[in-house]
């Protein structure tokens, strides 16, 4: 295990090895969040799985063209072109087969994908046969690996993703116009195909400068995770993108670290591993589309609901009891409730506890209930309420009585008490009494049907 | 597309035998001999219009006729096989600036991350340009355009908490925002609530008044003649057009349908409810 302070050293790039790797893995990953997020939204995250696994046969390549003019091969740019060559080769056959055959375009893309892998994994175990070279370490193009790094290697995936990052900021509102609606966009005049490949280049520039420390069969989710963990924290797309960006860049930071104080990782996996714990704490925490928040509010929306429906049943049991008096609050046999309702015992001994809990209930006799006196007030209001919007929707909204409890029950969980009030301030001008009116329809409906 | 265009094609419409109308130039949505083929499969056929100016006009016919693809064409979104339609006497790429397009609700992601206001000022990019980001006086204007579709209060919304009827809204309210002479709509009716649908026929009068023309792909034959002063029944070919009037009559309507029973039928009410 790596001392603290070597974690720390290697975190706040002091250690002179790890530093360029770290930081341009950052970088890399600020760039993958800006343009992961407009690949998906224009739903092309296959087409960037596709164009990553065809830049293994430009690597190849581009390795023995080097060797056989007489360089070590290992030189970086080279093998990046030779990347970008062979990625837009294997985009290009994929437009091929969309518009000359009838095939679907995921038949194109797995086509190319498997394909372009394949002669990339063969060349590659040729160009190492070669004589005079070593081409040991290209595999790392696979995988992805914190090697060292020289100075110009660093330029220039700092300035490609640097680039690509600012490109993307620049077409903002071209490229959510084209995400949205590319048949609205077209007639209007933008021209959507010089779009299209613009956004496909940016994928293509992060791909290869992804290539050596992420690897190529990594890289797609290290463009596709951050954007789709930022999409549960915003509903709007500026937000998103830079959310995306510093999800990318964290797991780019945090990855490339851990892989570094540990070799024998791989930089890729880790890298992606950080982004997937992002995402997941993204997708079960985050306040605007989390799992649990949400979980939350519904949970909190049906505990309303039961406790309305408890104290109104509550209460129109008292108004029984009472017969032609005023309501008291006196105790009830709690047999009654399940009568009024269609809860089975356990839902209903659960409701009760929640009740008791939050003081709307009185304790009492076994088999008997009791609100208390918030209890009996707050009954006596869901009551009111309830039957105030069943007024309204009889006489204003022509709903027939026999199915006016359902609907005013479905409103009156869904308006604001700002509405009530106006209701209420409507209906007190129209004559109807306010404190609890009779209800507009029998009680016991089965009683008089 | 419209895969299934041919096979539900029993019989082809009769080719119409008058003379082929001129056309004049100064006229909103002019079309010669237009047709368009899908992977070789005509989908609209030999389509020869005139669309007067001012008139809101109700384009008709059975599923898959070429409703949609005959908007896209005006647009040049598909290629066309022959032909040409001009806007205002000039092809549509020199006269985008006349023509508002609403598309069909179903065309687009509704879980997207963009609000209501958002969607509207998309109306408003070819004004401004490349890289210019939507200004003040733009924002104010969509405010407006949703403000005249009636749900101005959900300008903040995200699109997917937005009701069917509501996302029309917002289609229809992008629209405005193209400040457009001629404006063509895929479908607007398709599964709106009624308030919606009353909403959109009082946007369409509005228009009409104002002299700005709009062409709407239309479903509902119950409501043609209400909705619409101008009719174009088509399927593959144009069967008929002119006044809805005198447009929409038994015998048009068997032409246009064919030999679908069941629309036949539809239509047949439709015309028991209109008096002719």
């Amino acid at each position: 295990m790596p001392e603290l302070s070597e974690i720390i050293e290697v975190l706040l790039l002091q250690n002179y090895n790890t530093r360029l790797v770290v930081l341009s893995t950052t970088l890399l990953g600020i760039a993958a969040g800006l343009v992961g997020s407009f690949l998906l939204l224009r739903k092309r995250s296959l087409m960037g799985d596709a164009l990553s696994h065809a830049t293994l046969p430009g690597v190849a390549i581009a390795f023995a063209v080097m060797v056989s003019f007489g360089g070590t091969g290992k030189f970086l740019p080279g093998l990046l072109l030779g990347a970008t060559l062979s990625g837009i080769a294997g985009v290009a056959t994929m437009l091929l087969i969309r518009h000359t055959t009838r095939l679907r375009d995921d038949v194109a893309m797995g086509f190319v994908l498997s394909v372009f892998f394949g002669v990339g994994v063969a060349s590659l175990r040729m160009v190492q046969s070669m004589p005079g070279a070593s081409a040991a370490g290209l595999e790392s193009f696979i995988y992805g690996k914190t090697a060292s790094m020289v100075h110009a290697d660093f330029l220039i995936i700092a300035i490609v993703a640097s680039l690509a990052s600012l490109t993307c900021l620049i077409f903002l509102k071209e490229f959510l116009l084209l995400c949205f609606d590319d048949g609205f966009a077209a007639a209007q005049g933008w021209p959507t195909l010089f779009l299209d490949i613009l956004l496909l280049t940016l994928v293509t520039a992060v791909t290869v400068i992804g290539l050596q420390s992420v690897g190529l069969i990594l890289v797609i989710a290290f463009l596709i995770t951050p954007p789709t963990a930022a999409r549960f924290w915003t509903q709007r797309l500026v937000p998103m993108l830079f959310i995306a960006a510093f999800i990318g860049g964290l797991s780019g930071w945090l990855g490339a670290s851990l892989s570094a104080l540990t070799p024998q990782l791989p930089a890729g996996a880790v890298i992606v591993i950080v982004a997937a714990l992002l995402f997941l704490i993204s997708m079960l925490f985050a306040p605007v589309r989390g799992a649990i928040p949400r979980w939350v509010r519904h949970a909190h929306l049906r505990r309303k609901v039961d406790r309305q429906h408890l104290l109104r049943a509550a209460y129109e049991i008292l108004e029984v009891q009472a017969g032609d008096g005023p309501v008291v609050n006196e105790p009830f046999p709690s047999s009654a409730l399940l009568k009024k309702r269609s809860w089975t015992p356990l839902q209903l001994r659960k409701i009760l506890r929640v009740a008791k809990r939050e003081d709307h209930l009185d304790p009492e006799g076994p088999g008997k209930l009791r609100l208390s006196e918030s209890g009996f007030g707050e009954a006596s209001r869901a009551t009111r309420n309830h039957r105030l919007w069943e007024t309204y929707l009889i006489q204003y909204a022509d709903i027939a009585p026999s199915h006016v409890d359902r609907d005013a029950d479905m409103v009156e969980h869904i308006l604001g008490a700002k509405l009530v009030r106006q209701l209420e301030t409507y209906l007190s001008d129209h004559d109807l009494a306010l404190p609890v009116p009779p209800s507009p329809h029998p009680l016991e409906p089965s009683a008089n049907q | 597309m419209h895969s299934e265009t041919l096979n539900t094609q029993s019989t082809f419409p009769a080719k119409r035998t008058e003379p082929r109308p001129e056309h004049p130039p100064e006229i909103p949505l002019a079309i010669h001999d237009l047709t368009v083929a899908y992977h070789r499969k005509p989908v609209l056929w030999d389509i020869e219009l005139n669309i007067p100016e001012g008139k809101l006009v109700g384009v008709v016919g059975p599923n898959g006729a070429g409703k949609s693809t005959l908007l896209k064409a005006c647009l040049d979104l598909v290629p066309l096989t022959s032909g040409w339609a001009h806007i205002y006497g000039k092809p549509y790429r020199k006269n985008r600036n006349r023509v508002a397009y609403v598309p069909q609700r179903e065309s687009v992601d509704w879980d997207f991350p963009v609000n209501a206001l958002d969607v509207v000022a998309m109306g408003a990019y070819r004004r401004l340009g490349w890289f210019r980001r939507v200004s003040k006086s733009e924002t104010e204007r969509a405010m407006d355009a949703l403000e005249q579709v009636g749900i101005g209060h959900l300008a903040q919304r995200q699109i997917s908490q937005l009701s069917g009827g509501q996302q029309q809204r917002v289609f229809l309210a992008r629209a405005l925002m193209q400040d457009a002479d001629l404006y063509l709509m895929d479908e607007p009716f398709a599964a709106v609530d009624a308030a919606t649908e009353e909403a959109i026929v009082e946007l369409l009068r509005k228009l009409s008044d104002r002299g700005k023309t709009c062409l709407v792909v239309h479903h509902d034959l119950a409501t043609v003649t209400t909705y619409f002063d101008w009719l174009v029944l088509i399927n593959m070919r144009v069967v008929a057009d002119g006044p809805a009037a005198e447009t929409f009559t038994r015998e048009n309507l068997q032409k246009t349908y064919g030999g679908k029973l069941n629309l036949l039928e539809k239509a047949a009410e439709a015309l028991r409810a209109t008096p002719l």
